[in-house]
């Protein structure tokens, strides 16, 4: 492990060494800068708990997206991405989308889950008040995502809401690409159960986020 | 005077932790630690005296100081130097930020093994950190001096856009890099503010005013202690210290920094 990775970073050295005798030449592509960042980072990084290496991979979308970050994202591509990811959302088999808010408040509020120092066989909450305003209850919210508070009284109770913010939480990118929200259920965040009950957070009339 | 600023820095970063008290009861004890400290003027001190004891006392197989070390100024200039960092060495044929250069000059000048010139880069109260301490010290040395770091040579180049490109990378579970929750102007999580060190405000602000004295750790935290921290918090695995991909994203919000009067180790919460 610690052998592999010095002789990754030696070869990163030689490379850079290359780099720098050759400077007359031409300035390398975008590309070969990204597959140079990709190999120095898979030579800094070590596993940690749950956190291996493979989190170094990048699907389609998550290269796609930091290919074009900084810059504006050309319309085919976000059409590109936003198709392949909405073929990935499973709706629930029963039509059942809307849980228990209660329990959906729990999850909206927890953020373990996922860091090397989160337990893994504690479940994974989704911390939607980090990025969102939800209810008037909690004003300890963060601002990278918009306000929802009242988004089942503002949208309509209806089906095609309901199922809207079902693929929303389980696939973000498919309905808006290189969204800063995580895919909850396509990435195995959340479980079908706990997507069913921040729909419910969201959609039962019920719930803070409509009062 | 210097006395004057770090109080200024100190009630603003106070202000800032006022609602947070509010929202989550467990943060009142943490203010309280806060106004203690502030009577009691930046513990940063502490790790800064440590630091130069550090520096001017010999160690290691060879038993020799780092009064020699070479911070890129020549040997034993420790005055602005961390300004300019990180830099290309050419001793090491290599960019280096300052951590990863006071590994260097530790195997180097005092003789001591690469593996235990890395040992415990992070300290806690009972295991301290040489690492820590050293930070401290040089980068005091530094303070109210403009960030200068140069782009001037290939290798300098060349690690600043691959700073770039880790910078933007998206990867893990949450499909997080750096800029989504540092790519734009007056955002916060929860109540935490983030700087957008995209922008020149932000990333002078957010780098200028690293190393720190952390309240809620007791501790002096290192820049690369930030990163590392910031990336366990993206999900990702764990950033290894003094590594190319820690120094090449170091240059980049360093360079980006330039301009700004370095301003640490200043004190947060
Ligand atoms: C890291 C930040 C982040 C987290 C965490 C996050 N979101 Fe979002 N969310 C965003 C951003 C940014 C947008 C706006 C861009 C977009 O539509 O994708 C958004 C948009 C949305 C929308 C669409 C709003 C509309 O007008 O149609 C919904 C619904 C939503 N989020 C729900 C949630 C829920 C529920 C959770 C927790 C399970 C959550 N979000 C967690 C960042 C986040
Ligand atoms: C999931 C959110 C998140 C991600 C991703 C993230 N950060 Fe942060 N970052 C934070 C928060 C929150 C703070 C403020 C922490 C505090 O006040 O304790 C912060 C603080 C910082 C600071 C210090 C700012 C200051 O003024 O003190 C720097 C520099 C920084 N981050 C850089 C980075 C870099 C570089 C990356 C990518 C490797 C990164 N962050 C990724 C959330 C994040």
């Amino acid at each position: 492990m610690n052998k592999s990775i010095r002789i990754a970073l030696a070869s990163g050295l030689a490379a850079a060494a290359v780099v720098g005798c050759a400077s007359m030449e031409p300035k390398p592509s975008d590309a070969e800068t990204s597959a140079k960042a990709l190999q120095v980072m898979k030579a800094s990084f070590k596993e940690h708990g749950q956190a291996k290496l493979d989190r170094l991979n990048q699907d389609e979308t998550q290269a796609l997206c930091s290919q074009y970050a900084g810059k504006e994202l050309p319309r085919s591509v976000a059409e590109k991405i936003e198709k392949s990811n909405l073929a990935t959302i499973k709706y629930p088999a029963d039509g059942k989308y809307v849980g228990d808010w209660k329990s959906g408040e729990k999850i909206a509020q927890l953020g373990q889950g996922g860091q090397y120092s989160d337990d893994p066989k504690k479940p994974s909450g989704a911390n939607c008040y980090a990025c969102h305003e939800l209810s008037k209850a909690e004003i300890s919210y963060g601002t990278i995502g918009p306000s929802l508070w009242h988004f089942g009284k503002l949208r309509g109770y209806t089906d095609e809401m309901r199922r809207y913010a079902w693929g929303k939480v389980w696939n973000s990118e498919a309905f808006n690409a290189c969204t800063n929200m995580p895919r909850f259920g396509h990435n195995g965040i959340l479980t079908e159960q706990q997507v069913r009950d921040v729909v419910a957070l969201l959609m039962d009339p019920a719930s803070p986020v409509n009062q | 005077m210097r006395q004057r600023i770090r109080a200024a820095v100190a009630v603003a970063g106070f202000a800032c932790a006022v609602p947070l008290a509010l929202a989550q009861g467990s943060a009142t004890e943490e203010i309280e630690k806060y106004r203690q400290a502030l009577q009691d003027g930046n513990p940063a001190d502490l790790w800064e005296m440590r630091g130069e004891g550090l520096w001017r006392t010999p160690a290691g197989p060879k038993k020799a100081t780092l009064e020699q070390c070479d911070l890129g100024k020549g040997p034993g200039v420790v005055k602005g130097a961390y300004a300019e960092l990180p830099r290309y060495f050419a001793d090491a044929g290599r960019v280096m930020d300052l951590e990863t250069r006071l590994v260097w000059c530790r195997v180097t000048l005092q003789g001591l093994s690469e593996a235990d010139a890395k040992k415990n880069p992070y300290g806690s109260s009972n295991r301290k950190s040489d690492n820590e301490a050293l930070v401290a010290y040089v980068t005091s040395q530094s303070r109210g001096i403009p960030m200068n770091v140069r782009l001037d040579n290939p290798q300098m180049k060349e690690a600043f856009a691959l700073g770039e490109k880790i910078f933007y990378f998206r990867g893990g579970p949450h499909d997080f890099a750096c800029a989504t929750c540092h790519g734009e102007d007056g955002k916060r999580i929860r109540l935490q503010d983030l700087p957008n060190l995209t922008a020149k405000a932000g990333a002078q602000k957010g780098y200028s005013t690293w190393p720190a004295y952390r309240v809620s750790q007791g501790e002096l935290r290192t820049f690369q202690w930030r990163l590392n921290d910031c990336f366990r918090q993206q999900r990702f695995p764990e950033l290894e210290f003094a590594s190319p991909a820690s120094i090449a994203l170091t240059t980049f919000l360093a360079y980006n920094a330039n301009g700004a009067p370095f301003d640490a180790p200043a004190i947060k919460r």
